[in-house]
């Protein structure tokens, strides 16, 4: 009895040692990974790039900001300037943005943002999708349970195993 | 001129105004045979509609050749010196030509639907009677709110202003009337449907008519939308083909709802369901084309796109309102003959995935139709606007265009009614396991082999959407691949043929089915060219002679800069030698145009394309010492779009044709051995 107890002694050891060691394995692959995946994401050059395409010309072009290209476009160099210096300055994005919000007006950000009345603007399409799945769920639930129409008279309809016998043979006969 | 052209166009008012009072006096009074007569004469007013705004469309054609600057319209969008095809395109380029351009479009889909009354000379007359009320609008706009024959008010000018710069480009001459006659086309199955509604029209057969209608429509606005993308792409310079501008969105929405409408119609068709589904598709889809209209040219929504700002809005307003509520009210009076003749037995079914697909076309429309309107919304209700641009759409969009991608793979392997999960399985193994390893090579392969994805830093969630993307594409591609092979194992196995003719054969059984893959192979090589745009690079620099600049693997060489004039338009143009891996390649010539006639100045860029990527290259302006500033883009795949939307047109060619009567199989040398007939029905 002492043996089997000492053997499940030993047994739990080594899973509580594999264990913790497969734990530091995965916490070293996740480190390793989000070295991997985040390298590079805070850099001046990315972070120009990533902010630059949230901002909007101000020349009513309608263009990102790092995207406008029209000629002679009296706003678009200033601008890409401002976001310059502010990035070399080490400015988080938030206080960019907000500094670009407080200079140009909140046409200036791309994308509403998601305080106050803006959240709708995140809310309303993510929320029909779910309010869409959920419909259609109820609706294909509702039909299931519907009544099958009339069939003709001294006519059953083909159910369950029958009809599973006859789909098989169609699917043999038309191999699809 | 301008006397031909408003004759013609009021008399085409006059006509068509005949023909839809008497047209439903007829339809009212049907029994009374007197009335049946004057019925037809109802039908030929509409088609007298078309030769009226034809001569009309022609009169301000001819007036843009002849230089009538008199005339204010043609003043305005064209100048002597325009090339031919340009002075073409004067119908189609301002807002008053382009509403005459739209009246046109719909009195020639008039003109073959009441030639073709013989099919269902009730339905027709009543479809006919619908879109004379449609015309009636268009008409009163060209005659009295947007004539464009009014003359030009002042002394007489020796030359136009000329047509806008950006739309100089020979796409421009066909996108518009693509995209027409997209828009105009829908409005043949919503007069169907109306009509239908209506009279309440037994059973599938206005479906049946109005199938061939709707696809030929949607492949019009499909060609329509994708020359617009390319044009915004290869005139407008930013390195983009989608800014989601709200004319951009007005034209996607129809395309969203049509698309769906595609969908659910054959479970109409094939099962008796979704009846009221479908009409209130077809009226939506009819109803957002006129409200994309109204967008453009309303001015309610600001857009670079978008008409000068008039009057015809409220027109659009009302005439939105308006339809809305005749629809609502024969809906609402009929709406107990809509009934659906099935039931659905499982959520695992070829119905179910019908129903979740066009809650997923819906939802993307009610995206952008939410973006759209969002700055309006906002304006009202907290008194400031603000901007929803790309990285909304692409936030809230892209997701549910993912799970599309997945119905799209997954669908045509269900079967009506029920699907067991044994075949659900034989049938997904083989596409997933190809999908993931086309995902996983990808994914892995190095980029110092040539790959454009590759394992890289991770900035945002676009590099995982891409790499979805390419999954699920994959997947698509697969499975549409497995349908064609077994159907096609099926013909060969009975006729002894080899694969290729059989799925030839099967292809022509069924062309409508095996049209909409063709047209799903498009859809995937597009969403392919899209997933590129995670991965673009650009890069801008000064170019003085001999000056190199590096992006991607691409080292540019400044050559020379110079300058050129034509009788239209002065340009300054870079010449770029390309390099890579130091092998020349080839040399680009940026252009910057001014226009003379509307000192007007555009850029044209220079494209180098290959399957892996665009090298795309602007000419964006001089710097102080005379130097051309070159901005370079590295846009991955884009040639992918292009080819995709060319697959989706042949796909939508092949659907639209006729079935082959599928043969009676004889074996010659054992005619003891029995044979099976094939079936190859959806």
């Amino acid at each position: 009895m002492s043996t089997i107890l000492n053997l499940r002694a030993i047994v739990r050891s080594i899973i509580r040692s594999i264990d913790g060691n497969r734990r530091k394995a995965a916490q070293v692959v996740l480190l390793c990974g989000a070295i991997f995946l985040f390298a590079g994401a805070g850099d001046p050059a990315t972070r120009f790039t990533e902010i630059g395409h949230q901002l909007m010309c101000i020349c009513s072009c309608g263009q990102i900001l790092l995207e406008c290209n029209h000629v002679g476009c009296p706003d678009s160099d200033g601008m890409r300037n401002e976001l310059k210096a502010a990035i070399d300055r080490g400015d988080s994005d938030s206080l960019v943005e907000q500094s670009f919000v407080q200079k140009y007006g909140p046409t200036v950000l791309a994308a509403p943002t998601t305080s106050g009345f803006d959240r709708t603007a995140w809310i309303v399409p993510f929320l029909a999708l779910a309010l869409g799945f959920g419909f259609v769920i109820i609706v294909v639930r509702e039909w299931k349970h519907r009544p099958a129409p009339a069939i003709a008279d001294g006519l059953e309809p083909v159910r369950g195993a029958e009809l599973e016998h006859f789909r098989d043979q169609a699917r043999k006969e038309t191999d699809l | 001129m301008s006397q031909i052209g408003s004759f013609a166009l009021l008399l085409a008012l006059a006509l068509s105004i005949y023909s839809f009072i008497v047209g439903l006096l007829a339809l009212f009074f049907q029994d009374d045979p007197k009335w049946e007569r004057l019925g037809d004469t109802a039908r030929r007013a509409g088609i007298v509609v078309f030769g009226g705004v034809l001569l009309a469309a022609i009169a301000l054609v001819v007036a843009a050749f002849r230089d009538d600057f008199t005339i204010a319209y043609i003043f305005h969008h064209s100048n002597r010196d325009l090339p031919g095809p340009y002075k073409f395109a004067t119908l189609w380029s301002g807002q008053e030509g382009s509403l005459l351009f739209w009246s046109l479009l719909l009195a020639g889909y008039g003109f073959v639907l009441r030639l073709r009354y013989k099919t269902d000379p009730r339905l027709f007359a009543y479809a006919s009677v619908v879109l004379a009320g449609v015309q009636i609008f268009f008409l009163l706009l060209v005659n009295f709110a947007a004539n464009p024959f009014g003359l030009l008010e002042g002394p007489m000018r020796a030359d136009g202003s000329g047509l806008n710069p950006l739309l100089q480009y020979p796409e421009m001459v066909i996108h518009p009337p693509m995209l027409y006659l997209g828009y105009v086309g829908f409005t043949v199955p919503f007069a169907f449907a109306l009509g239908a509604l209506i009279m309440k029209y037994p059973g599938e057969k206005w479906i049946q008519i109005t199938r061939r209608w709707t696809m030929v429509t949607w492949g019009f606005l499909t060609c329509g939308i994708f020359l617009g993308a390319h044009w915004a792409y290869a005139v407008l310079g930013w390195g983009g083909y989608w800014g989601w501008d709200p004319v951009e969105n007005a034209s996607l929405m129809p395309w969203l709802v049509g698309t769906a409408f595609l969908h659910s119609v054959m479970m109409q068709e094939k099962r008796g369901m979704l009846k009221v589904w479908n009409m209130w598709l077809v009226f939506a889809t009819f109803w957002l084309a006129i409200l994309g209209t109204f967008l453009t040219r309303s001015g309610i929504i600001a857009s670079v796109h978008a008409f000068a700002q008039s009057s015809i809005g409220s027109w659009f307003f009302w005439f939105l309102v308006l339809t809305a509520v005749v629809f609502l009210f024969f809906f609402i009076l009929n709406k107990d003959d809509l009934r659906s003749e099935h039931k659905l037995e499982s959520l695992i079914s070829r119905e179910s995935s019908f129903l979740f697909n066009n809650l997923l076309f819906l939802l993307l429309t009610l995206d952008v139709l939410w973006g759209t309107w969002f700055p309006k919304i906002s304006e009202l209700v907290q008194g400031n606007k603000v901007t929803v641009g790309a990285p909304f759409y692409n936030r809230v969009a892209i997701p549910v265009a993912l799970l599309l991608l997945l119905l799209t793979a997954v669908g045509p392997l269900l079967a009506w009614r029920k699907t067991s999960f044994e075949s659900l399985k034989r049938n997904f193994l083989w596409p997933t396991v190809g999908a993931a390893a086309v995902a996983l090579f990808v994914m892995f392969t190095p980029q110092s082999w040539g790959s454009i994805f590759g394992l890289r830093p991770w900035h945002d969630i676009s590099y995982l959407y891409s790499l979805m993307t390419i999954f699920l594409s994959a997947l698509v591609a697969f499975t549409v691949a497995s349908e064609f092979y077994r159907g096609g194992r099926v013909i060969s196995k009975h006729t002894g043929q080899g694969m290729f003719a059989s799925i030839v054969q099967l292809t022509h059984r069924n062309t409508r089915r095996y049209g909409g893959y063709v047209v799903h192979l498009g859809v995937v090589l597009v969403m392919i060219g899209f997933s590129g745009a995670a991965l673009n690079q650009e890069k801008e620099m000064e170019m003085g002679f001999g000056d190199k600049m590096t992006i991607g693997n691409y080292e540019l060489t400044c050559r020379s800069f110079t300058q050129d004039e034509t009788a239209n338009q002065f340009s300054e143009w870079a010449i770029i030698d390309v390099a890579e891996n130091g092998r020349k390649l080839t040399s680009m010539t940026p252009v910057r145009l001014v226009y003379k006639a509307s000192n007007q100045p555009s850029t044209k860029p220079d494209i180098y394309s290959t399957f892996k990527e665009d090298l795309y290259l602007v000419y964006e302006g001089q710097n102080q010492k005379g130097q051309p500033v070159i901005k370079a883009h590295v846009n991955p795949m884009v040639i992918w779009i292009w080819l995709g939307a060319c697959v989706m047109i042949v796909g939508t060619g092949l659907a639209l044709l006729e079935n082959a009567p599928a043969p009676v199989t004889v074996r010659v040398p054992n005619l003891l051995e029995r044979t099976a007939p094939v079936a190859s029905g959806d």
